[in-house]
C-alpha cells in the first residue's frame, strides 16, 4: 500500500509547521486573506457556505484501517461527527476552525496523510479504480503506477502554476470504473500480445461548464517513457494554456481549440527534445514502488464457499445485499465488498465517525487492513473471504451501511451542493434523498437494472451529472432552483456526455421526472437483459422526451 | 395587514472558526440573523460596507458581502435561499448549524 517514504514524511512534517505559522500571522493580522488565501488553497482549506471546508488527499482512494480510524477521530474532535467521501476519492470536513486546522493538518501527517494539492492550479491527487489490485477483469494494478505520478506531481515547481486545476485518472481493467476519459489526463492499461504492459494515453477530457470526452494521443507507450511523455503534456499545456479566462483555462479547451492532430504533434515534438537516458523510469525505481502495492497473502480457498451459500438461501436480505454489493474478485474464494453509503433518503458520501470507525475495524479484521473511497462516494474492502462475507454484512447492517443499491437507482452521485458549497446554484442533496425514497423498494431498483444518477449543484460539475446515465443539474433561474435532466452520459470504457432533454424541473418535479423516464425505458426495453443506457443509446432522446413533456 | 420593509444586510465570516456572522447596529457581529441591521437606504448600506471593511482589516471577519433581505413583523428573512441556508445550517441536516444551536433567527426551517 501507499506509505511515506523518508521524503514524504519530511515534507509533510515541514509543510504543516509551515502552515502553523501561516495560520497564526493571517490570526495575528501579519498576513491579509489576499495573501493568505492562496497558502490555504494550498493546503486544502476552504471557504465555504457555513465555515471552513478541509478536503483531505486519499491517494488513489485507498486507506488502511489506521488512516480511516484517524478520519474518524477527525470529524469526531474537529468537525460534527461526520465526514463527506466525494467524488474525487477524498474526504471532506464541512465545519473546520481555522485556530485548530494546523492540529488537523499534524494529525493527518501521524498517519501519513495529508491535504496538499487538494486545490489549486496544480496536478491534483491522482483516481483510480476502487477496485485496483482485487478486480477480476484487472491486467495489473495501475496504483504503483499512480505513486509515481504522485511522486513526481507533488510540489513539482513546474507544475505547480498551471494555468487551471490538472486532473489525472489511471485505470490497469479494460472495464473502466476510473472515468479516464473526462479527466485532463486518463491512462489506460494495455498488454500486447508479447505480454508487455503499455499505457494509452488520453487527454483533454473533463466535465464542468464544457464537458469533453478524452482524445487518445498514444495507444501504448511503454511504461518506463510515462513521466517523460506526461512532462511533454504539461509542457506543451503550460505553454499554450490559455491564462487571460479561467473558463477556457483548461488542457480540454487547448485541445479542442487547437485539434488533437495539433496538439499531439506538439506533445511529440516536445517529447523528441527529451534525451532518452533521462526519460526513462528505472526499472528498480518501478519495482520499489510496486513493492509498496503487493498484494496481500491470500489463502488459497475453494471456489465453493458453503458458509456464504448457506447464508445466502437462508436470508433475502443478505442475497439481495450478496447479488448487488459484492463483485468478482481476481482470487478463488475471495470477493470484493461494495458498502454503499447511501442508505434510503440519506445523504450520498456522508458518513458519521462511528461508521467509519467501524469500516476501518472490518477492514482490520476481514479485508487485510485496506479499504478504498470510490469516486461514486462508496466505500469498498477490496480482499474479504467469501467465507466472511456473511459477518461482514452483519456488522455493516448494525450501523446503517448495509444498503443493497449498489450501482443501482439508489446508488446516486451528489456534490454537497448549495446545503454547504458556496458556489452552487442549486441544492442536490434533497434532491438525491427525495429520488432515493422515491425508489427505496429495492425490487423496483433491480427491476430497472444498472443505472447511474448522477446530480451537481452547479455547472461545475463535481456531481458528474454529464456522465450520468441520467443526469440532473441545479441551476438557479430568478432566485428559484430548478433542474435539468439529461440523458445517456456515460464515464465507462464507451464515455459519452449526456443530451439535455428539454425544460427544466422544480425540485419536486424531479423524482416523478425521473420514474417517468424509467417507466418509459421499461416500456421499451427489448429484454431484462438491455439496462437503461444501452437502451437509450438505441431509442434515443425521442421516447423519453415525449413521455416526460407529454403533459406540458 | 403584514408590514414588510426590504433592505440589505451585510454578512461575513468570523476569521478564527468561519462561522457565518452578520453586522449590527452596535458595530459587533453577531451569530444571529435577527440581530442584524437591515439597510433601507444607500447611506445605510454605504456605513455598514464602511464598517465590514474596517472589521476585515482589523482581522475579525473575511469575506463580506451584502445580501437583499427582508423585515417581516421585525424579524429578517434573506430574500435568496442561499443566504436562508446560511442562516439557518444545512436543509438537510436541521441537527447541525444555528438552527440546531438556537441562533438562526425567526425564520426556519428552509421551505421550497
Amino acid at each position: 500500500m501507499y506509505r511515506y517514504d523518508e521524503f514524504d514524511a519530511k515534507f509533510v512534517s515541514e509543510r504543516t509547521a509551515q502552515f502553523r505559522d501561516q495560520a497564526n500571522r493571517r490570526l495575528s493580522g501579519e498576513l491579509t486573506e489576499d495573501e493568505f488565501r492562496p497558502l490555504r488553497l494550498m493546503n486544502g482549506l476552504y471557504l465555504q457556505l457555513h465555515a471552513y471546508m478541509l478536503r483531505v488527499a486519499i491517494p488513489y482512494g485507498t486507506l488502511s484501517g489506521k488512516q480511516m480510524r484517524q478520519l474518524a477521530m477527525i470529524a469526531d474532535k474537529y468537525d460534527k461527527g461526520y465526514g463527506h467521501f466525494t467524488t474525487r476519492q477524498n474526504i471532506q470536513y464541512n465545519w473546520i476552525k481555522l485556530e485548530e486546522t494546523a492540529d488537523i493538518l499534524q494529525a493527518l501527517a501521524d498517519v501519513e496523510m495529508h491535504a496538499i494539492q487538494t486545490s489549486g492550479n496544480c496536478i491534483r491527487n491522482v483516481t483510480t479504480d476502487h477496485w485496483a489490485g482485487a478486480a477480476a477483469d484487472e491486467l495489473d494494478d495501475p496504483r504503483p503506477i499512480g505513486e509515481l505520478i504522485r511522486q513526481w506531481s507533488s510540489l513539482h515547481p513546474e507544475f505547480s502554476f498551471l494555468p487551471r486545476k490538472f486532473k489525472i485518472a489511471i485505470t490497469g481493467a479494460p472495464h473502466d470504473r476510473a472515468a479516464v476519459k473526462v479527466h485532463d489526463i486518463g491512462l489506460r492499461l494495455h498488454k500486447n500480445a508479447a505480454g508487455q504492459i503499455g499505457w494509452e494515453v488520453m487527454v483533454g477530457g473533463g466535465q464542468g461548464r464544457t464537458p469533453m470526452i478524452a482524445q487518445t494521443v498514444r495507444d501504448f507507450l511503454p511504461q518506463n517513457e510515462l513521466i517523460a511523455y506526461l512532462e511533454a503534456i504539461m509542457r506543451v499545456y503550460n505553454l499554450y494554456g490559455r491564462r487571460d479566462n479561467k473558463y477556457k483555462a483548461r488542457i480540454k479547451i487547448l485541445v479542442h481549440e487547437i485539434g488533437a492532430e495539433k496538439f499531439k504533434a506538439e506533445v511529440e515534438a516536445e517529447y523528441a527534445k527529451h534525451p532518452a537516458q533521462q526519460t526513462q523510469v528505472e526499472e528498480a525505481e518501478l519495482a520499489r514502488i510496486a513493492k509498496y502495492f503487493a498484494a496481500p497473502k491470500f489463502e488459497k480457498m475453494s471456489r465453493f464457499a458453503p458458509h456464504f451459500e448457506e447464508h445466502r438461501r437462508a436470508n433475502p436480505d443478505f442475497a439481495a445485499w450478496a447479488r448487488n454489493n459484492l463483485a468478482a474478485h481476481a482470487k478463488e474464494g475471495y470477493t470484493i465488498v461494495n458498502i454503499s453509503l447511501k442508505p434510503e433518503g440519506g445523504i450520498p458520501g456522508d458518513a458519521t465517525g462511528e461508521q467509519m470507525r467501524v469500516m476501518a475495524e472490518l477492514a482490520e479484521r476481514y479485508s487485510h487492513d485496506e479499504l478504498r473511497v470510490s469516486h461514486a462516494q462508496n466505500i469498498v474492502l477490496p480482499h474479504v473471504k467469501l467465507e466472511d462475507a456473511y459477518v461482514v454484512w452483519q456488522e455493516l447492517k448494525k450501523h446503517d451501511l448495509a444498503a443493497a443499491n449498489y450501482g443501482l437507482a439508489g446508488d446516486i452521485i451528489a456534490c454537497p451542493g448549495m446545503d454547504y458549497c458556496s458556489l452552487a446554484t442549486a441544492r442536490s442533496i434533497p434532491v438525491s434523498m427525495a429520488i432515493s425514497r422515491k425508489f427505496g423498494d429495492l425490487a423496483k431498483q433491480e427491476d430497472y437494472g444498472p443505472l447511474k444518477i448522477n446530480i451537481s449543484g452547479c455547472i461545475n460539475a463535481c456531481g458528474h451529472h454529464h456522465v450520468g446515465h441520467i443526469g440532473i443539474l441545479g441551476l438557479d433561474k430568478k432566485g428559484e432552483e430548478y433542474f435539468q435532466i439529461t440523458l445517456g452520459g456515460s464515464s465507462s470504457e464507451n464515455a459519452s456526455i449526456g443530451t439535455i432533454l428539454g425544460p427544466g424541473f422544480s425540485a419536486e418535479e424531479v423524482p416523478d421526472a425521473i420514474e417517468t423516464i424509467l417507466n418509459t425505458y421499461v416500456k421499451l426495453r427489448e429484454s431484462k437483459n438491455e439496462d437503461f443506457l444501452t437502451a437509450y443509446r438505441r431509442v434515443g432522446p425521442k421516447p423519453f422526451k415525449e413521455a416526460l413533456y407529454a403533459a406540458a | 395587514m403584514t408590514a414588510e420593509e426590504k433592505g440589505q444586510v451585510m454578512t461575513a465570516n468570523r476569521l478564527g472558526d468561519g462561522l457565518v456572522v452578520f453586522l449590527q447596529r452596535s458595530g459587533d457581529w453577531s451569530e444571529k440573523i435577527d440581530d442584524a441591521v437591515l439597510a433601507l437606504k444607500p447611506e445605510a448600506t454605504a456605513a455598514l460596507e464602511a464598517r465590514a471593511a474596517l472589521d476585515v482589516k482589523a482581522n475579525l471577519v473575511t469575506g463580506q458581502y451584502l445580501f437583499d433581505a427582508t423585515r417581516v413583523n421585525g424579524k429578517i428573512r434573506a430574500d435568496h435561499i442561499r443566504e436562508r441556508i446560511r442562516t439557518l445550517g444545512p436543509s438537510v441536516r436541521l441537527d447541525l448549524g444555528k438552527q440546531a444551536e438556537g441562533t438562526a433567527g425567526a425564520f426556519q426551517p428552509v421551505e421550497g
